[in-house]
């Protein structure tokens, strides 16, 4: 919708913004800064220079609320330059349906279960909770209605918890794809199209090593254009090689790599695939697009330094921790 | 058709100023949001954004040049503003060049602006690089004015 309503005047509200986000481009950790980083010889010593790069409020903080700020600060940021915040829906529908998830199995276990909710999502999450505490789904929107009443009967009747969680993490895929075609935007097209593909290729390969069933793959793994769904959950059902022989012949030939390798580091291809692809966003100067890609390369700096701090704090080698990075968007 | 002629070299000098004069608008309009979010986070860069800020303007300088030279050469500004008709359509042609080639200069030339703003909000020390990209686009602005200026003095003396 940004980019086709009104071709000039849409994509030219942002020249101001975009601006802004040049300059706090230049704020963004690099290399360097990881390397620096890295070289810690403490956890105590990571949070000094994250703390002296201005990452928090105050020294003495926990990387917690380290973390949890410079989220905040980010979305504060974002919110400051763009009146209409539903541009960046796409980026939080999968938080939404998280927090159905959660709602369902807490009304599910009837415990109250601490810290299980996500915040910022398009749906208040106390209203998730009430829907789905009285069964009523309507107040909640149209993409969560149908994918909420099938979760909560598999969950409530037939207790199977997992098949509850596959329909409602499809259902989030869904959403992200449809409404980022329906946004017209190609970047946030490209990053509904990476997630989807990313989090098929996952389910499959999972699938394939646990020896899932045909219905299984039907249900989960989404449609997407750069990956052919048949093809895909005909490979996943042969096994984990078929898996790779089918990779190979599409644009993703890479993952294969990085999936014989480990698991993480076939999730570290997953985030490096769309922080490499969002980078000529760099040098756009029109659009929302710049903004989307700098919430995008801010989440995937958070990500980055987490595993980082995890890392030291559990004391494991400088080697082991690099090799788990991210890529950065600068 | 009497009378006809001077309309149209009329129309010709409005349109240089007017449609060259609507693209430095847009251009400088566009330039400013950029430097204004640049300013916004780092004020030292002023000076260095306010000149790319300024370049697009330049385009509605040469229409508002044009249009003068135009209605100094017809009579509207003193003299006999007698002419045929095809004088008039004349006039008109060769004021084209700057109107058309004045706007899309302009706004183009903004969009090279902004990404030199992006590049000065990010690099400083390339100021002078940064300032060459959308300098570029001021030589089709040039040739424009050059030739507008060629054609309606090359036509005055035309008896026709």
């Amino acid at each position: 919708m940004i980019e086709r309503e009104g071709v000039w005047m849409s994509k030219e509200q942002y020249i101001y913004a975009v601006a802004r986000v040049r300059s706090k481009e230049l704020a963004l950790l690099d290399k360097p800064v990881l390397e620096q980083l890295l070289s810690c010889k403490t956890y105590e010593d990571c949070l000094k220079v994250l703390t002296d790069k201005g990452w928090g409020e105050h020294s003495g903080e926990s990387a917690e609320e380290i973390l949890t700020q410079e989220r905040e600060k980010t979305w504060t940021f974002i919110r400051e330059l763009v009146t209409d915040m539903s541009v960046f829906d796409t980026f939080l529908y999968e938080k939404d349906f998280h927090n159905l998830k959660a709602a369902i199995k807490q009304v599910y276990v009837r415990n109250e279960v601490p810290n299980i909710f996500i915040n910022d999502g398009t749906v208040d999450k106390e209203l998730i909770f009430e829907a789905v505490k009285n069964h009523d789904f309507t107040n909640l929107p149209d993409h969560m209605q149908t994918a909420a009443e099938e979760a909560y009967q598999m969950q409530m009747r037939n207790g199977d918890g997992q098949l509850c969680d596959i329909i409602l993490d499809r259902a989030a895929l869904d959403t992200v794809y449809k409404k980022a075609g329906e946004s017209g935007n190609e970047l946030l097209m490209e990053y509904a199209e990476l997630r989807v593909v990313t989090a098929n290729l996952n389910c499959a390969i999972r699938g394939a090593k646990t020896g899932k069933r045909i219905e299984f793959f039907e249900m989960a793994l989404a449609q997407c254009q750069t990956l052919d769904k048949k093809e895909l959950v005909r490979a996943a059902l042969t096994g984990v090689e078929a898996i790779y022989d089918y990779l190979s012949t599409t644009v993703y030939d890479d993952a294969v790599f990085a999936l014989k390798e480990s698991f993480s580091t076939f999730e570290r291809w997953c985030d490096n695939l769309i922080i490499n692809r969002i980078k000529p966003q760099k040098y756009n100067t029109i659009s929302v697009s710049p903004l989307a890609a700098y919430i995008l390369a801010r989440e995937n700096e958070i990500k980055t330094v987490r595993i980082l701090l995890s890392g030291k704090l559990n004391e494991l080698p400088e080697n082991s921790i690099r090799e788990r990075l991210r890529d950065m968007y600068v | 058709m009497e009378g006809l002629g001077i309309v149209f070299a009329l129309a010709g000098a409005i349109l240089a100023a007017l449609v060259a004069g609507i693209g430095s608008a847009i251009g400088v309009g566009m330039a400013g949001e950029a430097a204004a979010g640049v300013v916004t986070d780092d004020p030292s860069k002023f000076s260095k954004v306010l000149i790319l800020q300024l370049l697009p303007g330049t385009q509605g300088i040469y229409g508002l040049l044009i249009a003068f030279i135009t209605l100094t050469q017809i009579g509207v500004l003193g003299g006999s503003s007698d002419m045929s008709l095809e004088k008039g359509l004349l006039y008109f042609a060769a004021c084209m060049p700057m109107a058309v080639v004045g706007y899309f200069s302009a706004v183009r030339q903004a969009k090279a602006s902004l990404a030199s703003i992006s590049l000065v909000s990010k690099k400083p020390d390339q100021f002078g690089k940064a300032m060459i990209f959308p300098a570029m686009v001021e030589t089709y602005a040039i040739l424009a004015l050059l030739i507008s200026i060629l054609a309606i003095m090359g036509i005055t003396p035309l008896a026709i």
